[in-house]
């Protein structure tokens, strides 16, 4: 704790984007995936732009693509529901690759992949470019109750020695000869669940009264003052504004 | 099983992003009188947990494996409200921050996993407790049958939204059959980890088990007259 290491999620940088003031890019992206999940999905051409929007604002802010497409992996699972969806749905049949395959089913699919990846994608630029703390405080200026930011702060600062600890708690088990193969481990496996909460409250407790012992009443103090210049907002609204331009289009093509 | 943005069209996401906004402040309130002043550090330390638990895989069959939900878990442990709260803040900082789970399905999944999961596993495991006999046992056996409940019916909640606002032709009974399914499997695996898991906490430390607080036993103060009155001086030496 206090140390000053950088999120894992973080790639540090001096970018134009990583200087935006987070409150202007949290408002940035959720207007972007909104009008993002607002277009046709017929008009393929649009969701290509949409990318290769992205793509500029990865370029500028110096993300590595591996790195992009190494956190991708997160909508795994969604894509495996995507790729079942063009046998479940009934209506017309098309044949691909000798396969009868429902139209509609593949256009869901298709709709459902490019809107998820975009949003995947825009999601891992805003947490790449931004520090997760800068995030939370960005939260707090856009009026989200304080009370929950700072439980959200917490929960992002303590994760890591949460996560820690139960790193070291398998590392113990796998010591001592333990390997969960089947149904039967579980109980090892749930007194470890059970440890962990036990630690994870007590530190909750210890931390409350360290907090008390510094004169905690209920705020945090806030140290850094982020207000955004109107240039950052201007900055970071193009995002969203590129995005009517192209949902326009792809509206009125449809 | 996190909803991606694009699966739920914008109106019917917009609708559910109020409901879980309204859940998330009632929860809010509701944590403040479970946990009063230690609200902040308690229950971002448990959605810590939450987080932290949900990577914990443990092995199902034939080489898949499953984790824990903790929606049932959370509830027993803390309360409803922190438990409602602290999945709903690993929802959103997992939306925000880690990219699972899509921007504009916030909403849909706070409210299923949240509202519904939390909400329906703890109603299920408040009915079990009060017609149970009072031992540790029947609470175990309560939070077993609340997170085996809990799951599926998180999944049935995602298939009302489905057949509010789904974007694809896949017909609303399919997918109820198909989620519904696959969740009663899931349930199982969380049942037995939630059971295990509150055994274990109640083993330990019972005063830290919300759902177990009626064992309790209220502390009462015994006064046993001593025989030898104590001299001074007694335990200087």
């Amino acid at each position: 704790m206090g140390s000053d290491h950088a999120h894992r999620l973080y790639v540090p940088g001096a970018s134009v984007v990583h200087r935006l003031g987070p409150q202007c890019k949290l408002v940035a992206t959720v207007a972007f995936v909104i009008l993002v999940v607002l277009t046709p999905a017929r008009q393929m051409w649009a969701f290509a732009l949409y990318a290769l929007v992205l793509a500029v604002v990865a370029a500028v802010a110096h993300i590595p693509a591996p790195t992009i497409a190494r956190r991708m992996l997160v909508e795994v699972p969604f894509v495996v529901f995507a790729l079942a969806m063009p046998f479940l749905t009934p209506g017309d049949r098309v044949e691909v690759a000798g396969i009868q395959l429902s139209s509609a089913g593949l256009w869901s699919a298709w709709n459902v992949l490019a809107k998820a990846t975009v949003g995947v994608v825009t999601s891992i630029l805003l947490a790449a470019t931004t520090d997760l703390r800068m995030l939370l405080l960005g939260l707090e200026r856009l009026r989200l109750p304080g009370l929950l930011v700072q439980i959200m702060t917490f929960m992002v600062r303590y994760s890591d020695v949460i996560t820690d600890e139960m790193r070291r708690m398998r590392i113990a088990r796998l010591a001592r000869g333990f390997e969960a193969r089947d149904i039967r481990s579980l109980p090892v496996l749930a007194h470890s669940a059970g440890a962990l909460f036990i630690r994870s409250y007590e530190r909750g407790e210890r931390v409350h009264l360290a907090m008390l012992s510094r004169g905690y009443t209920g705020s945090m103090p806030s140290v850094v003052d982020i207000a955004a210049p109107t240039r950052d907002w201007a900055l970071a609204l193009a995002l969203p504004a590129v995005a009517i331009v192209i949902l326009t289009a792809a509206r009125v093509s449809a | 099983m996190h909803v991606p943005d694009g699966f739920i069209d914008v109106p019917t996401s917009l609708g559910a992003g109020v409901v879980a906004a309204g859940a998330i402040a009632v929860s809010l309130k509701g944590a403040r009188r479970e946990l009063d002043d230690r609200t902040a550090p308690l229950a971002g330390l448990v959605a810590a947990f939450i987080f932290a638990v949900q990577m914990l895989n443990f092995p199902v069959a034939a080489g898949t494996s499953g984790h824990l939900l903790g929606g049932a878990l959370a509830a027993v442990l803390v309360g409803p409200y922190t438990g409602a709260l602290c999945i709903a803040v690993v929802l959103l900082v997992q939306g925000l921050f880690f990219a699972d789970g899509g921007l504009t399905a916030l909403g849909v999944n706070v409210t299923d996993m949240s509202v519904v999961g939390v909400g329906v596993g703890y109603l299920v495991f408040l009915g079990l407790v009060r017609i149970l006999p009072k031992t540790r046992s029947a609470v175990v056996v309560a939070s077993a049958v609340a997170a085996f409940v809990s799951v599926p019916a998180a999944a049935a909640a995602f298939t009302g939204f489905y057949a509010i606002g789904a974007t694809s032709s896949v017909p609303v009974g399919t997918v109820l059959g198909a989620m519904v399914g696959v969740h009663l499997l899931i349930g199982l695996g969380e049942a037995a980890i939630t059971a295990a898991t509150v055994a274990s906490v109640i083993g330990v430390r019972p005063d830290l088990v919300r759902g177990a607080r009626h064992l309790q036993a209220p502390l009462d103060l015994r006064i046993t007259p001593t025989t030898r009155p104590l001299t001074p001086g007694a335990f200087d030496a």
